[in-house]
C-alpha cells in the first residue's frame, strides 16, 4: 500500500551555513529497510525539485533507524543572507513528509496517525 | 566523582529563561550550562557595539538569566559554565560578580575565558573559506568579526583552579558540557573514547528542550504532554560516559528515543564523524534504553582522535535586504496575487532595481517550500505577498518598500496593504567558516572575584 511518508517516520532539520540537514528518522524498526530501499539520495534531491541547489548526500544510522540527508545549497545563501522566510529552513523537512512510500500490507497497524 | 547531574540553562539567546531557574532550584545539579549563540550572534554584537560604544558585549539577558539561577545555584553549590561573555567575557565576569554581591556571596570565584576573538589575525592565518574555496585574504576587508570555536579545555583548566562560575566567549556547544565531565571525572584531552561519549551527550544537551519534547509536538503523531510547560534536560552522567536523560519530575514535554534520536541528529552531518574541537563524536555506535518515564538511558557514544584545526565563523558586511508585504483574500485571491507579482517583476525592471537575488513569495501556497511545493495545492482563501531582495546598498534595498508602497492606488484590485511603520531595509551579516591550526589559538584566564 502507498502511504505518506508522514505515517512511517518523524524528521528534524538543521542547518549549517548554506547546508540543510534533514534527518528522516523511522517510526519503528520495521519501516527502517523500506526508507533504506525506496528513500535514495536521488528520489530525495528529486522531491524537492529546485528548491535544493546543490548535492544532497545520504547517511545512515542504522542504530538509530534513521538517514540523515545532507543537502547543500538548500537554505538560499544561509541565515542570514537568505531572503527565505523561513531561514533557518526548519520547516524545510515537513515536505519529505508528503513523499509516498510503499508499505506491506502487513505493516499496515503499524503506521502513525490517520 | 562517581556521577555528575548537568543541566542545561538555554539553548540560544532568545530561549526560555523559567526552565532555567527550575533546574537551578529543582534539579539538584552539580552544574547549569548556557548556550547563547547562534551563528551570526558574535557578529551582530560587533555591528551593535560599533553602532552604540555603551552596549557591552555580552548577552543581553545575562541579568536577567543570572538573577533567576543565582539563589538556586548558591544554595545547591552548582557551579554555572556559560558561553553569554560574547565578545567581552571580562565585562560579563564582572557583571556577574556584581550580581553574586547582590546576592551576598562572598569569595566566590568567577572564571572569564577569552581568547576565541580573532579578528585582527584571521587574515594573516591565512586560510581558504569552506563553503567557497575561495582565499580568506579575499574577503578580509569585509571582516568584522572572526571567532575561533574554543573547545572544553580553558574550561576545565579554570575550573581546576577553583572557579565557580566559568563565563566564556564563543566555545562550541557541546564542550560547555564536556568540561565539568573531564573536570570532575579526570578525563584526559586524548582519552577520546570518554570524550566523544561526553560531547555526544553535549549535543543532546546544548539544544536544551529539544530534548525534552520541545520542537516535536506534531498532533495525532508525535504528542507531547503539556507543551506550554517544557523543563530543560539534565543528564545523570557515570563517569564512563554513559548517562540517563531526564527532567524534573512533574513538568511538561517528554523524553523517549524518539526525542533523543531527533536531537542526536540535529545540525549534524555524517553521523559517524560529528567534529567538535576536542573530539570527532560517533554516534553510529550509541544505544539507547528508555529505563523509566521521560528516562532515556544512552550509552557507547563513540569517539576518534579530534582534529588539527579549529573551525571559525567570519561575520562579513555583505549588504541588505529590503523585505514588505502585502495581502489578497476572496475568491480570486490567487489570481490577483500572481498580477500583483507580475506587476512588481515589471517595476523593478522599470526601476533598475539591483539585485543579488529577489523572491516573490505567496505565503499559504509556497514561500516556505518553494520550488517543492505540490503545484495542486488547493487554492488558498487568503494569499500573502511577501517580497525580499538582497542587494549591495541601503538604497537599492530601499526600492523594494517603494514599489509595494505604489501597489496600494497603482496595483491590483482589493490589494490589502500596511502602513510601513518598520523599517524595511536591513543590513547582512554572512557567515562564512574557515579552518586554522589550533595552536594559533590561545585561550586566556581571567579571575574575579565576588
Amino acid at each position: 500500500m502507498q502511504v505518506k511518508l508522514e505515517r512511517v517516520a518523524h524528521v528534524r532539520s538543521g542547518d549549517k551555513g548554506n547546508t540543510s540537514n534533514i534527518a528522516v528518522i523511522a517510526y519503528c524498526d520495521e519501516f527502517y529497510p523500506l526508507l533504506k530501499a525506496q528513500l535514495t539520495a536521488a528520489r530525495f534531491k528529486a522531491f524537492y525539485r529546485g528548491a535544493i541547489k546543490g548535492e544532497v548526500t545520504r547517511y545512515e544510522a542504522d542504530n538509530l533507524a534513521a538517514l540523515n540527508f545532507v543537502a547543500e545549497g538548500a537554505l538560499g545563501g544561509g541565515v542570514s543572507r537568505s531572503l527565505s522566510l523561513d531561514n533557518y529552513g526548519k520547516a524545510l523537512s515537513a515536505a519529505i513528509l508528503g513523499l509516498e512510500i510503499e508499505v506491506p500490507e502487513q505493516y499496515s497497524n503499524l503506521l502513525r496517525g490517520g | 566523582m562517581s556521577s555528575l547531574r548537568i543541566g542545561a540553562g538555554s539553548a540560544w539567546w532568545g530561549d526560555r529563561i523559567e526552565p532555567a531557574k527550575l533546574n537551578a532550584e529543582q534539579g539538584d545539579l552539580d552544574y547549569l550550562c548556557f548556550e547563547t549563540m547562534a551563528e551570526a550572534t558574535i557578529s551582530a554584537a560587533q555591528v551593535r557595539k560599533r553602532r552604540d560604544p555603551s552596549f557591552p558585549g555580552y548577552d543581553t539577558y545575562l541579568d536577567d538569566r543570572m538573577k533567576a539561577v543565582l539563589p538556586g545555584c548558591l544554595k545547591r553549590g552548582t557551579k554555572v559554565i556559560s558561553n553569554q561573555g560574547w565578545i567581552n567575557p571580562d565585562g560579563a565576569a564582572q557583571r556577574i560578580v556584581e550580581l553574586l554581591r547582590e546576592h551576598g556571596a562572598k569569595g566566590k570565584k568567577v572564571a572569564a575565558v577569552s581568547g576565541s576573538l580573532i579578528t585582527d589575525r584571521i587574515a594573516a592565518l591565512g586560510g581558504t573559506i569552506l563553503e567557497n574555496g575561495a582565499p580568506v585574504a579575499s574577503i578580509a576587508s569585509e571582516i568584522i568579526s572572526a571567532e575561533a570555536y574554543l573547545g572544553a579545555e580553558p574550561i576545565v583548566e579554570a575550573l581546576r583552579q577553583g572557579a565557580d562560575i566559568v563565563i566564556t566567549g564563543r566555545v562550541a556547544d557541546p564542550s560547555l558540557f564536556l568540561a565539568p565531565m573531564m573536570h570532575e571525572f579526570g578525563w584526559c584531552a586524548d582519552d577520546f573514547a570518554k570524550l566523544g561519549a561526553g560531547s555526544g551527550l553535549g549535543h543532546l544537551l546544548e539544544c536544551g528542550a529539544q530534548v525534552t519534547g520541545g520542537y516535536f509536538a506534531d498532533p495525532g503523531f508525535k504528542d507531547v504532554p503539556t507543551p506550554w510547560d517544557l523543563a530543560f534536560p539534565i543528564a545523570e552522567v557515570e563517569s564512563d560516559g554513559s548517562a540517563v536523560i531526564a527532567k524534573v519530575a512533574g513538568t511538561g514535554g517528554a523524553i523517549n528515543a524518539m526525542t533523543v534520536k531527533e536531537q542526536m541528529l540535529y545540525e549534524v552531518h555524517d553521523p559517524a564523524n560529528y567534529i567538535t574541537p576536542d573530539v570527532v563524536v560517533d554516534f553510529t555506535t550509541a544505544a539507547l534504553e528508555q529505563v523509566g518515564s521521560d528516562r532515556m538511558r544512552v550509552t557507547n557514544i563513540g569517539g576518534k582522535p579530534r582534529t588539527p584545526t579549529l573551525k571559525v565563523s567570519m561575520g562579513c558586511m555583505e549588504g541588505f535586504i529590503g523585505e514588505d508585504m502585502f495581502f489578497y483574500a476572496g475568491p480570486g485571491a490567487l489570481r490577483r496575487a500572481q498580477l500583483a507579482k507580475q506587476i512588481l517583476q515589471e517595476r523593478f525592471r522599470i526601476v533598475g532595481l539591483k539585485a543579488d537575488d529577489l523572491r516573490i513569495d505567496f505565503l499559504g501556497l509556497n514561500a516556505i517550500h518553494g520550488e517543492a511545493s505540490p503545484p495542486d495545492a488547493p487554492e488558498p482563501y487568503e494569499v500573502a505577498v511577501r517580497v525580499a531582495a538582497r542587494t549591495k546598498t541601503r538604497e537599492e534595498a530601499l526600492k523594494v518598500g517603494r514599489e509595494i508602497d505604489g501597489m496600494a492606488v497603482s496595483g491590483v484590485a482589493m490589494t490589502g496593504k500596511r502602513v510601513p511603520h518598520q523599517d524595511r531595509a536591513r543590513e547582512i551579516i554572512g557567515v562564512w567558516s574557515t579552518l586554522v591550526p589550533r595552536e594559533k589559538v590561545a585561550p586566556v584566564i581571567t579571575w574575579y572575584e565576588s
